[in-house]
């Protein structure tokens, strides 16, 4: 019982700060992004003419990875099948957090499980171009494998679970709502429950830190979300206005 | 520093990933900029003793005025999608020219001042200290991007080599190592007024001279005015219009086409330049300095149009920057876009049926068409998106019979750079240049075997004086690369 104590206590608190980085991270850097002015028009041609058309543009980049198509097929299909899979698996896991459970988050159930084969598979061919093509072996420094080697072992650890050791998931999912509404149940304790754990929490706290910004990142990207508008509409940064224009003019 | 002998690359015989070469293309970088050139820009005249902290500095002031340096360098994920995509990359195979190792070289140090993970993992994370090694990295490497964006279209987030080496630029001008071809150029432009350095008499003079040899040509009185207040449209024009070949034949054209449609117009002996050095060196004061002549030669001459001559950069900060710089334009003629390309100007009038072209003017030639990269990717021309890619091909087979466009993968948004552009088109960067030009050099070379195309027009005076030079190295003529008004020039029936 004393064992269980410690655990429990250990990732209800790791999941509270955890958390916090993450919110707290992103909400920073997006604000960051979003006071950071862009001053010159600088949209990637031909851009939409609309802010319609714009956000056409991002969503077919976040949903679809358009400019990564048109680059390289073997990296859009296994990110692709990553954070295709990725995000049905999220969804699955949505059965944790949530009492009782929506309907189309069961209906999900079986695909969230057999997907995190195809995040899996997506992830290792990721790794195996980083390691094997010479190109991207030269751009590559250590955070950026061990941060595909840290989704391998949540997607890994996850797996297992589902598929060879089970957890007590009734008892998990009685800990989780417990964290949520602040009143703690004890967690289980297997070994891969933990790491699972361990590693979403890591790797929750390491977002708003890393190369992971790429998800806010890609909405404010000017090459991206700017409207091709420049001779209608004058676009001026207010440093440049501050700077340049308001000397009695 | 100019090498003496270096190979010519090999055209390939399919379009192969290159392999790397480590350290290909390490050297000392273009020349650097001399004190009082330095000086007139408003920079440290040479390399000052503390240059790392003001380097640091300039950076976190960057990051602070562009959303794009910030948002880019943190949000490449490394996936390798640009690296094969550079054409410096291409033909020298050096890795540091690969466009995520090019942005490296400055995300190395945002990360080690700029990122907590950088300043606790350095090693982690691959950040480093700016150390002279690696600012004389820079100075080399971000003189070896042609700002031609071709990355940023295969980015899956759209990062933009072209602004990080802007940035890079700007602050190796602040401490005092500013590149000597770029510099010169720009302080040519407030002394005199044009990149040539080229002073009003011989303005004059050059085009009175251009004046008396169309008339021998063509019999007809075609003028070329300077400074002449009161008239419809004030031309700006890259000044190798003035006398460069091909580029002059294009300045013939435009000279053509307003004398053919009735249109009053002028140059500027003030703004006698198109190209805005200033963008290169990613200095939005320089920038706007530069583009603020254009404005004042407009009201001097009290003109109620500005159009812009072939030139690719020039158009990209005409289009997408004149308006931010130098705008409002609430002075000109709000019935015409402002400002706008010589290419729309003769486009709308042969589709309005202005000019009597004849076609078989130009039967001897069999004509393909090199996007330039700043107007395919940074700008646009018409009323809908792509109309950059459209216009020229149109004015092209108005006034040519054969027409042929290059491979699909070369054209349009994934042009090839000529290998010239974003300050590289200096001699000192000869092997840098005729390496980088290869992958436009083998879509040629396919059009040349399979359609017996015999020229090749641009719209750029950058890609002009690039091709004519770097064409010999790759077994084509000098002559091959044409001006699109050129073709215009040669068809019109002037009466």
């Amino acid at each position: 019982m004393y064992i269980m104590g410690f655990w429990t206590t250990f990732y209800a608190i790791a999941f509270y700060l955890a958390t916090l980085f993450l919110v707290i991270g992103l909400a920073y850097r997006i604000f960051q992004y979003a006071k950071t002015p862009a001053p010159l028009k600088v949209p990637t041609m031909s851009a939409p003419l609309t802010l319609w058309g714009v956000v056409i543009r991002i969503l077919s980049e976040v949903v679809l990875f358009k400019s990564l198509f048109r680059s390289n097929k073997w990296i859009w299909l296994f990110g692709m099948l990553f954070h295709g899979a990725l995000w049905i698996v999220l969804l699955r896991h949505l059965r944790y957090f949530i009492e009782p459970v929506w309907t189309w988050v069961v209906l999900l159930q079986p695909f969230g499980k057999y997907g995190s084969f195809i995040m899996l598979f997506g992830l290792l061919g990721l790794l195996v171009r980083r390691m094997f093509v010479e190109r991207i072996r030269y751009i590559s420094v250590p955070s950026d494998y061990l941060m595909l080697i840290l989704l391998l072992v949540i997607g890994g650890s996850g797996t297992m679970m589902s598929f060879v050791s089970s957890t007590d998931i009734v008892q998990f999912k009685a800990f989780m709502l417990g964290v949520m509404y602040f009143d703690w149940q004890p967690i289980p304790t297997d070994k891969m429950l933990l790491l699972h754990l361990a590693s979403v929490i890591l790797l929750m706290i390491i977002f708003p830190f890393s190369k992971l910004l790429h998800a806010p990142g890609i909405f404010f990207s000017p090459s991206r979300n700017q409207i091709d508008n420049s001779r209608e509409k004058r676009h001026v940064a207010p440093w440049a206005i501050e700077k340049f224009e308001t000397q009695g003019s | 520093m100019a090498k003496a002998k270096f190979d010519v690359p090999a055209f390939r015989p399919y379009p192969v990933i290159p392999v790397i070469k480590s350290d290909a293309m390490k050297g000392n970088g273009p020349y650097v900029a001399k004190p009082q050139m330095q000086e007139s820009l408003g920079y440290p005249g040479e390399l000052i003793d503390n240059w790392q902290e003001v380097a640091i500095d300039k950076m976190g002031e960057l990051l602070k005025k562009y959303r794009s340096l910030r948002v880019y360098l943190d949000s490449c994920v490394k996936c390798g999608a640009c690296t094969d995509k550079c054409h410096y990359m291409i033909g020298t195979q050096d890795p540091k020219n690969m466009p995520v190792a090019r942005q490296d070289l400055l995300r190395q140090v945002y990360r080690r001042y700029y990122t907590l993970a950088g300043k606790w993992f350095p090693k982690l994370v691959g950040a480093k200290d700016l150390t002279k090694d690696v600012l004389d990295d820079w100075y080399n490497y971000y003189h070896q991007c042609s700002q031609c964006r071709r990355c940023s279209v295969f980015c899956p987030y759209g990062i933009d080599t072209a602004d990080i080496s802007m940035a890079a630029r700007e602050i190796l001008d602040s401490v005092g190592k500013g590149q000597k071809y770029c510099n010169e150029i720009i302080a040519k432009v407030y002394k005199i007024g044009n990149n040539l350095g080229l002073p009003e008499p011989a303005l004059r003079d050059t085009l009175e001279g251009l004046e008396e040899d169309i008339k021998l040509d063509t019999g007809v009185d075609v003028r070329l005015p300077v400074d002449e207040k009161g008239v419809e449209v004030l031309v700006i024009t890259p000044s190798a219009d003035f006398f460069a070949e091909p580029h002059i034949d294009g300045l013939i054209g435009y000279a053509k086409v307003f004398h053919q449609a009735g249109i009053s117009w002028t140059l500027s002996s003030y703004a006698s330049e198109a190209a805005n050095f200033g963008m290169f060196i990613g200095s939005y004061e320089n920038m706007r300095r530069v583009a603020l002549r254009i404005r004042e030669a407009a009201l001097d001459l009290k003109v109620k149009r500005i159009v812009f001559g072939e030139c690719g950069h020039a158009w990209r900060v005409a289009y997408s920057f004149l308006n931010t710089l130098a705008g409002p334009f609430d002075f000109l003629d709000q019935r015409y876009p402002i400002p706008q390309h010589i290419c729309e100007v003769t486009n709308d009038l042969i589709k309005k049926g202005a000019l009597k072209l004849d076609k078989s003017a130009n039967d001897y030639r069999r004509v393909t068409f090199h996007d330039s990269c700043n107007v395919a990717r940074a700008s646009r021309m018409g009323n809908t998106p792509g109309g950059q890619f459209i216009i020229p091909r149109q004015i092209i087979k108005a006034t040519c019979n054969h027409f042929y466009d290059m491979p699909e993968d070369t054209i349009h948004d994934a042009t090839f750079c000529c290998g010239g552009g974003g300050g590289v088109l200096t001699d000192d960067l000869i092997e840098l240049r005729v390496k980088g030009a290869l992958p436009r050099m083998e879509a040629l070379k396919y059009v040349v075997d399979n359609y017996g195309v015999t020229h090749m027009a641009a719209i750029c005076a950058i890609c002009k004086s690039q091709f004519t030079k770097v064409l010999p190295y790759y077994g084509f003529q000098m002559d091959q690369i044409i001006s699109v008004h050129q073709l215009v020039s040669d068809a019109i029936i002037l009466s």
